[in-house]
């Protein structure tokens, strides 16, 4: 007996939005673990080890933003503001805020069926989107 | 138009969707959790004031720390089961597999945080 194949090609299924959207999800969660491990690599370098407990380093890793380590054993708290842990924490928030609404929309979708009530959820979902980079960028690099 | 379900509320409680419907939930609750929480976090921390304090002390607390570092483990955990099986589709025909291995190492990370946090947040 042949098995049915779990998946179409491509061309089958068709390119659009959501198509889009589901590929994205899937690297950006990808592309998280990848800076997430990055910070806490350099926290552990920069002597995370003796100086924070587990979820300190952790909540270091999940945003490298410097007050997130102002409350630890930590020292000195300048080798943990420079401008690479500012860009690696920018491109983890981008990267998160992107995910995260866009699985917000997703939700949405669950319950709002109406076109109308779609759409105005993605005019808000991208207007929520814009304003929380722009603030998180700003906390970050005054921070 | 609106929300159309085709079972009642008490039928969909009921629903016996076992592990894969589990993590689904709790997927969908972590990352609704955390939605609200990362943007409730930076309106705080942007804002400042009384009310911005207030706010960052709520997420300092070891209570709250508890159920937040269960929303981001395991939406992290479960993320990358998804991301793995969705981008390898012959592992599907393990996915109940991939499930088990997920508890397998989810409980014993986040039991390892639990401890930290009660110890720190007790003072022990």
């Amino acid at each position: 007996m042949e098995t049915k194949p779990k998946t179409l090609p491509l061309s089958k299924r068709g390119f659009n939005f959501e198509m889009f959207m589901w590929i994205i999800t899937r690297l950006t969660a990808l592309a998280m673990y990848g800076l997430i491990l990055i910070a806490i690599i350099g926290a552990l370098i920069m002597g995370a080890r003796t100086q924070m407990n587990f979820a300190d380093v952790m909540r270091w890793g999940f945003m490298p933003n410097v007050t997130h380590v102002q409350n630890t054993n930590v020292p000195d708290v300048a080798p943990w503001s420079t401008p690479f842990w500012r860009l690696l924490g920018s491109a983890l928030l981008l990267v998160a805020v992107g995910h995260g609404v866009h699985g917000l929309v997703v939700i949405a979708d669950d319950y709002i069926v109406s076109e109308r009530g779609r759409r105005i959820v993605r005019n808000l979902s991208i207007i929520f989107m814009l304003a929380m980079c722009g603030i998180g960028l700003y906390i970050l690099w005054t921070s | 138009m609106g929300l159309k379900r085709n079972v009642s509320l008490a039928t969909a409680l009921r629903y016996k969707g076992q592990g894969p419907m589990l993590t689904y939930v709790l997927h969908r609750i972590g990352g609704l959790g955390m939605a609200i929480f990362v943007t409730t976090h930076i309106l705080a921390s942007f804002l400042g004031g009384k009310g911005g304090v207030f706010v960052n002390s709520i997420y300092e607390n070891w209570i709250f720390q508890l159920l937040i570092f269960f929303f981001v483990m395991f939406h992290a955990i479960n993320g990358l089961r998804i991301t793995i099986l969705d981008l390898f589709p012959k592992l599907l025909d393990h996915s109940r597999e991939a499930i088990w291995l997920e508890w397998a190492v989810f409980i014993p990370l986040y039991g390892f945080a639990v401890y930290v946090i009660v110890r720190t947040g007790l003072g022990v």
